[in-house]
């Protein structure tokens, strides 16, 4: 079996087929990306791996495992990690408490020994810290490490969101436009940290992504959907020249 | 500016940070256990109100400030609390037994409660702790082999441990709750649930995503929000030594949540800055109804015109029915505008202040107002 593999997935918002028989598969280690026109079904696609959208028709299977019926808040407990298109960071949060939560599923402590704040959550809470401060550095967020979200930038923002999904310690990163909203050099960053995230941790990439020169730059291998349907998969080289996405991009 | 060296990351899992605060908390220690030496009769008997709202705020600055869940019943949760002190005392069941059985009782009704919030958000949620309320209203006052009905019931001090407790007894008790469960606050909000509480508040996506319960956290927060308030109010049941269900209404729960409003929703001290206010405005009222009008009339005879025309008709004013509401209101709204994180706000930007005196600049917490005025505008 592969690593991650979509079968026939499907979803219905009323009369709307915004996602129709879609199945691909993704290898481990590998960094994929969906393209394609706005409103072609791809945060759809996210969202039903991510389990927020249960899907009508089709399968999602995780390293043998069907999740296609998991409930959302196990799905970070098997190694997915999701970042949001929109931004959906704790507001009013501090950043390192931002990420904390991303360790969320490490914790097991129960609720009195949160109440006594005893010794075995102090020790959890020094491996949070520690593991959190790891994604810091990677990142570079020293600077904003006790700031509230909602006095940061939306080109740190992104990052941070970009450091919760890590600090869960995923093995699946599922990354929803990582570079919307982002200047140049931003982008730069980004398609640098994305790389290194798959060579040095080791991290499988599924990433929504507009901005084709980092497609290209990172990309594995590409999926284009156009009205809920696969158009073309290949390298970003072949999904670029194929005649069908190049149609739904410039109009035929 | 001092800024103390960190060299460990358990220096920030520390519950006093500064040699500063080691001082002034132990200040605050040593100036609350000589409060029945300092204070009179009366003063001291305020004190205790204000812990047993300060009980209430923190319960539903846990559920409203760091879980994001509006409820405005939770004069039925210290209804709860209060009754099951009154009947247990009746039965002669122990303090203690019946002090924790209050607190189990309320924390699962809370739980109970909690469960509609997993389906219901803001003013929808806010009615059906409104209706949950009135349901406990209703059964104090029809439930007559328990509750006594509209009667009430009368209460004696607590024994406790077969010592039987005096004013300033009770005082020493009411304190030794409130530091139980202001540590028991503070731990909760910096541990693991506490985080989840912040993140289901802010976004309820992003927070599942994380692998965070929603179901198990939100109800989490009303059980523990509750058994909190019906702590408070197996202490207000022997503090008024009389109960009975009108006392159980919505402008009590209203008042609770002014006292969140009031002192500062986003941290635990503003349920104590909260509560001195809300018991502070009473006697401050009345001291002005009696004083204010003659005040007036001498000042104003001092100025050559008929002094006891004015004197009369800022009586007028001041004894008008409704003054307390309007003025409260007027506090709320004042609040809200201007100072959305209430007094513990107000309290953090003093400490800022003196601290960067010179350096100071009014436009320091600029950005976060605007953010704010235009949240609010969505």
């Amino acid at each position: 079996m592969s690593y991650l593999a979509v079968q026939g997935l499907s979803i219905q918002f009323g009369g709307l087929k915004a996602v129709d028989d879609v199945s691909f598969e993704v290898a481990q280690g590998e960094v994929f990306t969906i393209i394609g026109p706005n409103g072609a079904g791809k945060t759809t696609v996210f969202n039903m791996i991510s389990r927020l959208y249960t899907p009508t028709a089709g399968r999602i299977v995780f390293k043998d495992e069907d999740i296609t019926r998991l409930p959302v808040q196990l799905v970070a407990a098997r190694g997915i990690a999701r970042t949001f298109q929109n931004i959906e960071l704790f507001e009013n949060a501090s950043t390192l408490d931002n990420l904390l939560v991303g360790r969320h599923r490490h914790s097991s402590t129960s609720l009195v020994e949160d109440i006594l704040f005893s010794g075995r959550v102090r020790r959890q809470e020094l491996e949070h810290r520690e593991a959190v401060e790891r994604v810091i550095e990677l990142l570079r967020l020293q600077h904003c490490r006790d700031m509230l979200i909602s006095g940061l930038p939306y080109g740190v923002r992104k990052v941070i969101e970009l450091g919760r999904a890590l600090a869960i310690g995923p093995e699946l990163l599922l990354l929803d436009e990582p570079s919307s909203g982002l200047n140049v050099e931003e982008t730069d960053d980004m398609a640098h940290w994305i790389l290194d995230i798959r060579r040095r941790l080791g991290i499988t990439v599924l990433m929504v992504e507009h901005d084709m020169s980092l497609v290209s730059r990172v990309s594995d291998r590409v999926l284009a959907l156009n009205y809920g349907k696969i158009m073309a998969v290949g390298t970003a080289q072949e999904v670029q020249t194929h005649p069908d996405v190049v149609a739904a991009y410039l109009g035929t | 500016m001092h800024q103390p060296v960190k060299t460990d990351y358990s220096q920030d899992l520390r519950l006093f940070r500064t040699a500063g605060q080691v001082w002034s908390y132990a200040a605050l220690a040593v100036f609350l256990l000589a409060a029945p030496i300092l204070f009179g009769n009366y003063l001291l008997s305020q004190v205790v109100f204000v812990i047993i709202y300060a009980i209430v705020g923190i319960a539903l600055i846990i559920l409203s400030g760091y879980t994001g869940q509006v409820s405005i019943g939770h004069a039925a949760f210290l209804a709860i609390g209060a009754y099951t002190a009154a009947y247990c005392q009746k039965q002669g069941i122990p303090f203690v037994v019946y002090f924790v059985l209050a607190g189990a009782l309320t924390g699962v009704v809370g739980y109970l409660v909690g469960l509609p919030a997993l389906r219901l958000h803001g003013v929808y949620l806010a009615i059906a702790t409104f209706a949950f309320a009135f349901i406990v209203e209703e059964i104090l006052a029809r439930w007559e082999s328990v509750t006594n009905g509209n009667e009430g019931i009368m209460l004696a001090l607590p024994d406790l441990f077969g010592l039987k407790l005096g004013d300033t007894g009770f005082y020493y008790l009411c304190l030794a709750v409130v530091t139980t469960i202001m540590l028991g606050a503070i731990n909760l909000l910096r541990s693991p649930t506490g985080r989840a509480f912040v993140a289901l508040r802010d976004s309820e996506t992003a927070a599942k995503s994380m692998g965070v319960n929603p179901a198990r956290y939100k109800t989490r927060s009303f059980a523990i929000s509750a058994a909190i308030t019906g702590l408070a109010g197996v202490l207000y049941a022997h503090k008024l030594s009389f109960i009975s269900p009108e006392m159980f209404t919505l402008s009590l729960s209203i008042e609770f949540i002014m006292i969140v409003i009031i002192g500062g929703i986003a941290s635990l001290r503003g349920a104590v800055f909260g509560a001195i206010f809300m018991i502070m405005v009473d006697p401050v009222l009345a001291t002005l109804k009696d004083d204010l009008p003659g005040l007036v009339a001498n000042v104003v005879s001092v100025l050559g015109l008929n002094g006891g025309g004015a004197q009369e008709a800022v009586a007028r004013v001041v004894n008008a029915p409704g003054l307390k509401s309007l003025i409260f209101g007027l506090i709320i709204i004042f609040f809200i505008i201007f100072e959305p994180f209430g007094l513990a706000g107000r309290w953090e930007k003093i400490k800022l202040y003196v601290r960067l005196f010179p350096l100071y600049k009014a436009t320091t917490f600029k950005r976060q107002k605007m953010y704010l005025k235009s949240e609010r505008g969505r």
